[in-house]
């Protein structure tokens, strides 16, 4: 059994619960988010269908052209299974109205540009199915900073932002996700043959490995090294959390008056609920 | 010490003090026609817990209107609050007060205020001076919340004051999910500490934890009271809102502290010299 693992009843129990209560608190009760084709949506998917009834779920597939098609029919293959709505929107004529327009080649700007645009149109349907953007970044991802601010990242709520991939795979097992989304590569698809692991130059169970030591257990350098973590591997992560921590918190207000937002105007989004 | 408690596990919502008033007064009602002499609200019960600037807005003194209402409802039960208090001074703390006979009898005020990790209570609170027991019409009680309950100087001291029963009211939040554990870490540790406090105080231990998710947080209920000696006697189930009756008697009170007087056998002079030495220690 590896530390990392997790009782996947009790973790669907207290997520489900937690999709339901907080929806509730905000006045709603759908949910919309955007359905990849992998296995952190297909997750979030599940566990909204669960929570809420699949009718109050809306999956939306939004392919740019070069994506990959297997994306979209893993996409379908989940909604399926789940019996939650489903919208396809094309995100090439927007992206390209801007990307092409301003003659824009490089793949990181292409990116997030894309991710952005599907921002965009889950936060606009959102209105039209009454429903909240419901988040799909693991903790390893959050931590690592490997989004789109404002991309990917954007939502209102956020189940599975607390587990890392090793548990997104043992809660997505449980839940039933279907294996052709459990076996294959995970990748953002931004780019032809991207995958998560050759992009960030390490595997997922090494890094959930490494962040579960570091953050959860607080084991200083030393620690990581006589736990056996290769000492580059280990100081690298630890700058990577650092350098992307403006992708985890809000814009920063410049404090002038009394009382400034977020500094001494301090209230949980739940007030007044 | 023979009573019928009742251990209301609640989701307060977050600042609202009169939505959260008539949910007690519910609470209360249904306790009483059910037959219970005594209702035990969690930790902050009339307010919910992540205040931030809130704790100022909700603040309430023993004397508002809400209090008066409650004391009202007192005289068929006692009761047991979770409130923001707002003192006479100005000062604010994190308080439970017990009612009784249509008046307010005890307030303990939280003396270990949390401050680390995800907590921040001494920005929001005062922090109480004491430990005080006190007799109710059902037996004498001691009161705790929640960080209280961590030092075991203060369940001590409620022991030494022979108290018959140990309220402990908390928002403790849910956490620790890895390890392959089917039980929360945060319900495994309070587990321990309960039954730890029934065993070497050789009280009732009442303890009342909410329930409900503020801003992605979660209290995971798992209201429970311990015997003297030491063992679960009830519990509610985790994460939902519920009620549970129990019955306090003198007589398990009696027969643990027959088969082994720790009472009787504590040497409170020996810890009073050591903590001479040590505050002596500290002022040298």
């Amino acid at each position: 059994m590896s530390p990392l693992d997790i009782h996947p009843p009790l973790v669907e129990q207290l997520l489900v619960q937690f999709l339901r209560e907080e929806l509730a608190s905000a006045g709603f009760s759908r949910a919309v988010l955007g359905i990849s084709g992998g296995v952190d949506s297909a997750l979030v998917a599940a566990l909204c269908a669960r929570a809420l009834g699949p009718d109050n779920v809306l999956g939306v597939m939004m392919p740019y052209r070069t994506s990959n098609p297997d994306s979209e029919g893993h996409a379908r293959l989940l909604a399926s299974s789940l019996g939650i709505a489903t919208r396809k929107v094309e995100i090439s004529g927007m992206a390209d109205g801007y990307l092409g327009a301003h003659g824009i080649d490089d793949r990181m700007r292409r990116g997030n540009v894309m991710a952005r645009c599907r921002m965009i149109v889950l936060y606009d349907l959102s209105v039209e199915w009454k429903g909240l953007v419901v988040g799909t970044s693991n903790k390893t991802e959050v931590l690592l900073g490997y989004s789109t601010q404002w991309g990917d990242s954007a939502s209102a709520l956020n189940p599975i932002g607390d587990l890392y991939k090793h548990q997104i795979y043992q809660l997505s097992r449980h839940m039933g996700v279907p294996s052709a989304i459990l076996d294959k590569a995970p990748s953002a698809d931004l780019f032809e043959g991207q995958t998560d692991e050759g992009e960030l130059g390490f595997s997922y169970a090494d890094a959930d490995r490494l962040l579960h030591h570091m953050v959860d257990l607080r084991m200083s350098e030393r620690e990581l090294v006589d736990a056996g973590f290769d000492v580059d591997f280990a100081r690298r992560i630890a700058a990577r959390i650092a350098a992307t921590q403006f992708k985890r918190v809000m814009p920063l207000i410049a404090k002038l008056s009394q009382r400034t937002v977020n500094q001494d105007f301090r209230y949980l989004r739940d007030w007044g609920r | 010490m023979d009573c019928r408690l009742t251990v209301a596990q609640t989701n307060p919502a977050l600042g609202n003090v009169g939505r959260n008033l008539e949910e007690h007064v519910a609470q209360i009602e249904a306790a009483r026609r059910g037959g219970s002499q005594v209702i035990v609200f969690p930790e902050l019960s009339l307010t919910g817990y992540f205040l931030k600037d809130q704790t100022a807005e909700v603040a309430l003194s023993i004397e508002s209107r809400e209090f008066a209402r409650l004391a009202e409802l007192s005289r068929d039960i006692s009761i047991a609050v979770g409130f923001v208090e707002r003192s006479d001074d100005g000062r604010i703390y994190n308080s439970v007060a017990f009612l009784e006979d249509g008046a307010v009898a005890h307030v303990h005020r939280k003396v270990h205020l949390v401050t680390y990790g995800m907590f921040d209570e001494m920005r929001e609170f005062a922090a109480g001076d004491c430990f005080a027991t006190f007799r109710s019409r059902h037996g004498r009680f001691g009161l705790l919340v929640c960080e209280d309950a961590w030092h075991v100087s203060s369940g001590y001291q409620h022991f030494l004051a022979g108290a018959d029963a140990l309220i402990i009211t908390s928002c403790s939040p849910g956490r620790g999910v890895d390890g392959g554990a089917r039980e929360l870490a945060s319900e495994r540790t309070w587990r321990t500490l309960l039954e730890a406090y029934g065993l070497l105080f050789q009280t009732w231990v009442v303890y009342s934890n909410r329930v409900g998710w503020e801003d992605g947080v979660f209290f995971w209920g798992g209201s429970r009271v311990i015997d003297p000696f030491g063992a679960q006697c009830a519990r509610l189930a985790g994460l939902e809102p519920g009620r549970l009756d129990v019955r306090l008697t003198s007589d398990a009170l009696r027969r643990a502290r027959v088969a082994t007087p720790l009472r009787r056998d504590s040497r409170p002079d020996l810890l009073a010299r050591a903590l001479d030495r040590q505050c002596d220690g500290r002022n040298a």
